[in-house]
């Protein structure tokens, strides 16, 4: 029902919402739970696994029951807590976990069998047959049970992610949180002050005592008034802090949009931020917990101070007739409260004796509630009264004090522990918290709204004080200071059952029986009977649990301990953690610089690392991509491709002792490499296994150019500066990426040098003898623009690399293109490069697979025994020279037209497919369309001593048996003519 | 001269613009780039050198100075990259200055610029960058990743310059306008 005055909503508005499909109103200001209950709605849910009606329990995030399916299609979000959702036009929110519906769910029959399903009942229950378990029990206990379903359809929000740094975090802006923020914000600290809720105030939007003659929310308002206007203040409201991390970072995230049907054009839906503070402190207030009593889970049975924000907050009641039970004076607040309001309290029930009275409601002091009746919502409780009579109260809803606990989870994130306070009943954090926090008001067990101000200022002054600044604090305004009065009483003992935890189902009897099958500790008690899990993380029941465990040991709660808090204290959606990194947004890309030319062709791209590279360039006609390959390979080999090998890295060495710094890092020789010369080099790791292969290009005696291959030009820029660093300070050497400055292109086949030739400016010669296999100088093209002619050669044909800077690389490609138009220049892709490539034997990544050596490639005999280099010495060990070593050989299936499978295993025929038998594995494998039959490289034990013989290349995976012949690795042109050509 | 047409990173003819409220984004081409690395016991010559090119001492650890015609900015110990209006030549420029005491390489073409001027900066870097950006002073220098890029980014009294790697100039700039588009 909407109470007929108050509250901090705006009845001058309507909205209009849907929950289950039924129509309903409520006003700005509501949440869904709060608007629902106007209107008279107190069943929200069904429970877990017993699927028995529920209604809001809380006013706030700690709710484990009013959990619903909030909008539809792709922006539907499960488990979405209605006591949070702020409501809006349009709003569509749905029941979760019940069918065919709320009110009639089919699987309440679960609650009939509750005695067969009590906790740890799957664990004991289903163990025969075994095979059952995967494909029949859990599927259906996974159904039966359970929380909302999430969309399989594709988010279309955008999520952020941000940073921000301050002096002083304060979490909580309640009245403790507001006070530290004014006291550090007037002494001109950068602070940010976080706050879950939409409106801050905490606490106080709830009451109606008054703070300087003023309504409690109406002075926390003015208070924001004046933290607003201050630039070093920045206010985050909707923004959940949810974890304590390292050197003073804390995880939040901000809800930017979710109050809306949908964010505006280009915002966010939530940010991900990450703060960092000088100091935290932390003021979350306390959250209030419920008593454990027969059948205490029926809707309309809320926790008291929840009862009281309703009524305060958003004039709303789930009934014009309540009841009070409680075991503290807060609960006595709530009934005044309630009566201010003008709901109809039967009765205000204390277990406590000596419970004071209060004017205007009966108060049963010494009594308890026993039990309630209801099936969809309360309909009356019975109470036991300090005579032992019982009584039974007709009233539809019952508000439920068992004390408040700190909310401090946030205070233990770096595995502190909480001490237990007697005085208060309650965990209270220690002095063990992350580092730079403290903590002030509630959170720290102080519940009066006067402490909780003192508190305040005094965490921030002297927060202040810790980064030097002096501060003076505000004067404190006259408010409520009343004294925290409670005797712990956890549950009522009786038969049937009491909930300890809502969300879970977990009830006393479930902790009795984990206690007499002796998971008695705190982490076995929540691992049993998930006491504590899921989205609400035992918020309102932790305490309920270990107070009876407490109770069955004999130990003192304080003995009996909590579970570990950890991050997040609310759930954070997956999209606020994957932020823009998503789909195509997933990680930046690098584009070549032809990659627009490439893209005008048609190019078919592939991702190679981060770079997109031109993988082939079909043409009309050409239905399969090795038809595209085969014409490119072909065509390179008869007169001349073009290909963008930009991507290669590219490390400038500079210093006077660059080549021997070469010479130490490559294990082949270095040093006297000529000037004007390139020389292939291979690179070893520490341990003697091949960790990368390029070329070096001497331009000077003081200059060297290092390529790398494309996926390592990091690592090995990484290696190198490590070594330069750490290994060899006392060379001088300079490195520095040149990888993007330039783009490159290599131009293969018979025709490369007649199309350079009309590319390079005259007064270069580049003839064979002038500019020789293996030559590289500083070149102008194209009437004076600057570049760098490589030849070297991936393909086996007369090639040469041409770099220019990157900027003229769009530009140079067009203008090979056009002269090459006589030669019938192709551009090839990856494919291609790697079809010539494998007919050549040349290694590349498949075959440096960081399993291989020098020796297993072929090369042994590069790794210079007259000079020391990384891996050199580790290369010479015994188990990596055996006789039956790997090595690198060609393969060809006795089919031309038989595929060899890359990764295949090599097996001699008739042998069994097993680990024992295995004699090497194919590596690279095309179709070689200038042989006309397939191909493939890859190692063989011993394999430079078996040319000629048969084996068998095995794929476990695809199932193919294919026949091969061992033959040399060097498929084309084993002599290097055409490269010298 | 050559009759190469030069692209800009983000591949095309003229600097890419964008306006996204009070904040500007501009492509910045017309920049050139020179690393300088001090030779091994050569550094105080190194620097002396860099002095008499930028009228002043070489910037500090994250410093950034501008000096008459050329600009610098700390990116290593005895590392720093100087910027310069467009001209090809300014690695040899700076090496002749420098001599036998540093080795020069060009980079103008490693790196992308983009210039943010106008209204929001702070905000929109907050999206992208766990600087502080707030507390920059002009003629600060940092070293950060933005879109999983390392980058630098430079504070001067009314803008801020990022350089990104060039290869990735599209990514980068959609980072930007998309956080921007977000922030503002």
């Amino acid at each position: 029902m909407r109470l007929p005055s108050g509250g901090q909503i705006d009845r001058t508005q309507k909205l209009s919402f849907r929950f289950d499909g039924q129509y309903y109103k409520g006003h700005p200001g509501d949440t869904l739970a709060s608007a629902l209950m106007a209107n008279g709605v107190r069943l929200m849910g069904r429970s877990f696994k017993y699927h028995r009606p529920r209604g809001v329990l809380t006013a706030g995030s700690a709710e484990p029951n009013a959990l619903v399916a909030l909008r539809t299609g792709g922006r539907q979000e499960p488990n979405t807590r209605a006591t949070t959702i702020e409501l809006f036009d349009g709003l569509q929110a749905f029941s979760q976990n019940a069918w065919p519906s709320l009110r009639f769910d089919a699987l309440a029959i679960n609650d009939r069998l509750s005695n067969f399903l009590t906790a740890g009942f799957y664990y004991k229950t289903f163990m025969w047959p075994a095979a059952f378990w995967e494909k029949l029990y859990e599927p259906l206990i996974r159904r039966a049970a359970g929380l909302g379903a999430i969309t399989t359809k594709p988010d279309p929000d955008a999520y952020d992610k941000g940073f921000v740094h301050c002096d002083i975090l304060i979490i909580g802006a309640g009245p403790a949180g507001l006070m530290a923020a004014l006291t550090a914000g007037r002494a001109g600290a950068r602070v940010i002050l976080a706050d879950e809720d939409s409106r801050m105030g905490g606490q106080l939007n709830s009451e109606r005592f008054a703070i300087a003659d003023m309504t409690a929310p109406d002075w926390a308002a003015q208070i924001l008034a004046e933290l607003s206007t201050r630039p070093n203040v920045r206010l985050m409201s909707r923004t959940t802090v949810f974890g304590a991390f390292d050197h003073g970072i804390y995880g939040a995230v901000e809800r930017v949009s979710d109050h809306l049907p949908r964010p505006a054009q280009g915002k966010p839906r939530q940010i991900l931020w990450r703060i960092y503070s000088r100091r935290a402190i932390l003021a979350t207030g306390a959250l209030e917990r419920p008593i454990a009593f027969a059948n205490n889970d029926r809707p309309g049975i809320l926790n008291a101070g929840a009862l009281r924000s309703y009524a305060n907050r958003w004039a709303a009641a789930p009934a014009d007739t309540v009841a009070v039970f409680t075991n503290n004076d807060d609960g006595h607040r709530t009934a005044a409260d309630l009566m201010a309001q003008g709901i109809t309290v039967a009765a205000l029930i204390d277990t406590r004796a000596d419970a004071p009275t209060l004017p205007g409601v009966e108060c049963l002091a010494g009594a308890q509630v026993i039990d309630t009746t209801g099936r969809l919502g309360l309909n009356s409780v019975t109470v036991r009264l300090a005579n032992g009579r019982t009584r039974k109260l007709k009233v539809g809803a019952l508000g439920v004090s068992g004390g408040w606990n700190p909310n401090l989870a946030l205070s233990c994130h770096q595995r502190g522990r909480p001490r237990w306070d007697d005085t208060i009943a309650a965990f209270v954090p220690t002095a063990d918290l992350p580092p730079g926090m403290s903590v002030a008001g509630a959170a720290e067990g102080q519940f009066s709204t006067h402490a909780a101000l003192s508190t305040g200022a005094a965490r921030a002054t002297q927060a202040l004080a810790d980064l030097g600044r002096i501060a003076t604090p505000p004067d404190l305004p006259q408010t409520e200071d009343t004294p925290s009065r409670i005797t712990p009483f956890w549950h009522v003992t009786g038969d049937k059952r009491a909930w300890l935890d809502f969300q879970n189902d977990v009830t006393v009897k479930d902790v009795k029986l984990a206690h007499q099958e002796g998971f008695r500790a705190v982490e076995h008690l929540k691992r049993y009977t998930t006491l504590g899990m899921a989205t609400d993380q035992g918020k309102s029941s932790n305490m309920g649990g270990l107070a009876v465990m407490a109770e069955l040991t004999g130990q003192s709660i304080a003995q009996t301990g909590t579970t570990i808090f950890r991050p997040p204290y609310t759930p954070v959606a997956l999209g606020a953690l994957a932020g823009r990194s998503t789909g195509q947004d997933f990680r930046p890309r690098r584009l070549t610089p032809s990659h627009t030319w490439a893209t005008e062709q048609g190019a078919v791209f592939v991702e190679v690392g981060l770079w997109m590279r031109a993988q082939y360039f079909p043409r009309a006609g050409e239905k399969t991509w090795r038809e595209t390959v085969d014409r490119e390979v072909l065509a390179t080999r008869a007169s001349v491709g073009v290909c963008d090998v930009t991507t290669l890295g590219k490390i400038d060495v500079q210093g006077r002792d660059a080549a021997e710094f070469l010479n130490r890092i490559y294990c082949n020789g270095f040093a006297k490499l000529a000037v004007g010369r390139v020389r292939y080099g291979l690179m070893l790791r520490e341990d003697g296994i091949a960790f990368d292969d390029g070329t070096a290009a001497r331009l000077a005696e003081d200059h060297v150019v290092v390529t790398t291959t494309t996926a390592n030009a990091v690592a090995v820029y990484r290696h190198m500066e490590f070594a330069r660093q750490c290994l060899w300070p006392d060379m001088d050497v300079q490195l520095i990426s040149t990888t993007e400055a330039w783009a490159q292109y290599a131009i293969a086949g018979p025709n490369s040098r007649k199309l350079l030739q009309k590319l390079v400016d005259p007064g270069f010669d580049i003839s064979n003898d002038a500019f020789p296999f293996m030559a590289c100088t500083e070149i102008t093209v194209c009437n004076g623009c600057p570049a760098r002619l490589f030849r070297i050669s991936f393909s086996g044909e007369l090639a040469y690399e041409l770099a220019v800077p990157t900027r003229y690389g769009d530009a140079l490609m067009r203008r090979i293109m056009a002269a090459g138009a006589e030669f019938d220049l192709t551009p090839y892709g990856t494919e291609a490069l790697g079809v010539m490539r494998i007919e050549k034997g040349h290694a590349a990544g498949n075959e440096l697979n960081g399993q291989t050596t020098a020796l297993n490639l072929g090369m042994g005999r590069m790794v210079s025994t007259k000079k020391d280099s990384i891996g050199a010495v580790l290369s010479r060990r015994e188990g990596l020279n055996t006789p039956d070593a790997l090595r690198l050989v060609g393969f060809r299936p006795k089919n031309p037209k038989a595929r060899i499978p890359a990764g295949a295993h090599l097996l001699a025929k008739g042998a069994q497919m097993l680990a024992a038998n295995d004699q090497g594995y194919v590596t690279s494998a095309c179709y070689s369309p200038c042989l006309q039959t397939h191909i493939a490289i890859g190692f063989l034990k011993d394999g430079a001593a078996r040319m000629g013989e048969s084996l068998r290349a095995v794929s476990p995976l695809t199932g193919e048996d294919i026949e091969v012949e061992i033959v040399s690795a060097h498929f084309i042109d084993p002599e290097g003519e055409r490269l010298r050509a | 001269m050559h009759d190469l047409a030069p692209l800009t990173a983000l591949g095309t003819t003229r600097p890419r613009q964008d306006t996204i409220g009070p904040l500007t984004i501009s492509e910045a081409p017309d920049w050139a780039l020179a690393s300088v690395a001090a030779r091994l016991e050569q550094e105080r010559a190194c620097a002396d050198a860099l002095a008499g090119l930028l009228g002043g001492p070489a910037p500090g650890i994250a410093q950034h100075v501008q000096g008459a015609e050329l600009g610098a900015f700390w990116i290593g110990p005895h590392i720093w990259l100087i910027e310069a209006p467009y001209t090809p030549d300014l690695a040899q420029r700076v090496k002749s200055a420098c001599g036998g005491s540093a080795s020069v390489t060009d980079q103008t073409d490693a790196w992308v610029r983009f210039d943010l001027t106008g209204g929001g900066i702070v905000a929109v870097m907050e999206r992208l960058s766990n600087l502080d950006i707030a507390q920059m002073q002009p003629a600060q220098a940092r070293r950060t990743v933005i879109e999983h890029l390392g980058c630098y980014v430079i504070r001067h009294a009314d803008s801020l310059t990022i350089y990104g790697p060039r290869a990735s100039a599209q990514s980068l700039h959609h980072a930007l306008v998309t956080a921007a588009k977000s922030a503002l």
